[in-house]
């Protein structure tokens, strides 16, 4: 582990680790070629930091609130074979909060019809569950997980349904129909100093964090995290730059 | 009738074609990735580290401690994230199929973690994992006797057959699936499982198959793990 002062003393003088620019992302890359078997699928890396995505979909009861709407049910397993600190077992919470913030970004933004996805009124939807499996975590594991799930979803085919069975693994030509693209970024603060896309070795050193997911420049979720609060105009300041991250990381999605 | 012609037009003693990669996954100690026809495995190798809780270690060895997992969207119908009685199985033959080449008494009180992830799934999901779990950990630099190479045969319809795939794990007149194991080196089996119906001279036949299916499969992790190191002499 890299010294935590070293890190800091670094952002102090506008500087970073991996030598760029405060509000600046690593490397962001989108692929699709993850697993034949799944509905949809993608894989982001942001830098190191590498996880995939795999929709599946199936018929099931809609709830009683929303008879005529499909849902989704995302999912977020930190797989011990990316990380040396994380472990087996069921999901603890850093694990449910990942995958529930990615789920309110796409839920809240709208971005799929749910009515779309309803079969037969009260008793039959499409329901997407968007499984989300962390690969390598080199820092920002939301922002990874977040793009892969929305590629995912807008690259997802329906499977056939015929006599009250799905038929895995044939497709219907239906395709999913996002409305929008909701992107989320996550912002860090240290001391004074506001960092984009905060690395491994920095999430150690940050005083807050600030997950922000918009579309459209809409925002749509939000989500703080770390030790200490935020002021005012620090939280303006960071909705500014993801709203202004949002039309480059949005470009990425095919 | 009889199986005279594969589905997708393999010879009986063919196996699908097969892919090797060294350090897909940075963070890791060691990590490999083992792709044959449409299955896909990944490995990474924590440690030697300290074994937790502290009543599990052992001061005159360490252990190797094996989770193999398939992703959800790995199979056809979405399967449960999470474990199951089948990875638990699976998890504990394949750390049984590695520690033979392993040295763990150079590790007192310490845990070698093995996590093996299945993304993609057309049958001989645990035999990708486990060669890739063997390129993994020589990537980690574990001192080990030898590489483990690990291929699924068995008998398909009549026919004795190398590496089978989904369509033929599921043939109409039955399939038995015997996943193997094997130290080309030392010439051990390490992982002999079998569930099915075969004559002995059935099994033999297999067996021998699975020989040459796994010293082939051993040339690919060597010269992968070669290539890989030779690289990073530059």
């Amino acid at each position: 582990m890299m010294n935590k002062d070293y890190i800091i003393s670094l952002i102090e003088q506008d500087k970073r680790l991996s030598n760029r620019k405060l509000d600046e992302y690593r490397k962001v890359e989108l692929s699709y070629d993850v697993s034949k078997n799944a509905d949809g699928a993608a894989r982001c890396k942001i830098g190191d930091t590498e996880v995939i995505v795999g929709v599946k979909f199936n018929v099931g009861e809609p709830y009683p609130d929303n008879p005529d709407e499909g849902t989704i049910i995302v999912t977020a397993e930190l797989l011990p074979l990316s990380s040396p600190e994380f472990d087996l077992g069921p999901p603890g919470a850093q694990a449910t909060e990942l995958a529930r913030v990615v789920d309110r970004g796409i839920r809240e933004s709208k971005a799929l019809d749910f009515k779309k996805l309803c079969i037969k009124k009260g008793e039959k939807v499409w329901m997407a569950f968007i499984d989300i499996y962390t690969i390598n975590d080199d820092g920002n594991l939301i922002d990874a997980c977040a793009l892969a799930a929305i590629a995912a979803l807008k690259n997802a085919k329906l499977p056939k349904y015929e006599k009250e069975r799905v038929l895995h693994g044939e497709y219907s030509n239906k395709k999913i129909e996002l409305t929008k693209l909701p992107i989320t970024c996550t912002l860090g603060k240290i001391n004074s100093k506001i960092i984009v896309d905060p690395g491994m070795q920095e999430e150690s050193v940050l005083d807050s964090r600030l997950t922000v997911t918009t579309a459209d420049g809409n925002i749509h979720a939000m989500q703080k995290g770390g030790e200490k609060g935020l002021k005012m105009e620090e939280i303006t300041q960071m909705v500014d730059i993801a709203i202004a991250k949002e039309k480059d990381l949005k470009k990425l999605i095919k | 009738m009889s199986y005279t012609k594969r589905f997708d037009g393999r010879k009986f003693d063919e196996m699908r074609k097969t892919e090797a990669k060294i350090g897909v996954i940075k963070r890791a100690d060691g990590s490999a990735m083992f792709k044959i026809g449409d299955t896909i495995a990944i490995a990474a190798v924590y440690g030697p580290r300290k074994l937790h809780p502290r009543f599990l270690q052992n001061p005159s060895k360490g252990i190797l401690r094996c989770n193999y997992d398939m992703a959800s969207f790995s199979v056809p119908d979405r399967k449960r994230p999470g474990p199951s009685r089948r990875s638990s199985e699976i998890s504990l033959v394949t750390a049984k199929s590695l520690s033979p080449v392993l040295d763990l008494s150079k590790h007192p009180n310490a845990v070698i973690d093995l996590f093996i992830e299945i993304t993609q799934a057309n049958a001989g999901t645990r035999c990708a994992g486990i060669t890739a779990a063997s390129m993994a950990l020589a990537h980690a630099g574990i001192t080990m006797k030898d590489l483990v190479s690990s291929i699924s045969v068995g008998k398909v319809s009549d026919k004795v057959v190398v590496d089978l795939d989904k369509e033929e794990e599921d043939h109409e007149e039955g399939a038995t699936d015997i996943p193997i194991a094997y130290s080309p080196r030392t010439k051990d089996f390490t992982l002999l499982q079998l569930d099915g119906n075969v004559s002995k001279k059935e099994l033999k036949e297999a067996l021998e198959m699975s020989k040459k299916g796994c010293e082939e499969i051993y040339k690919l992790q060597v010269k992968t793990l070669k290539d890989h190191f030779k690289g990073e002499g530059k």
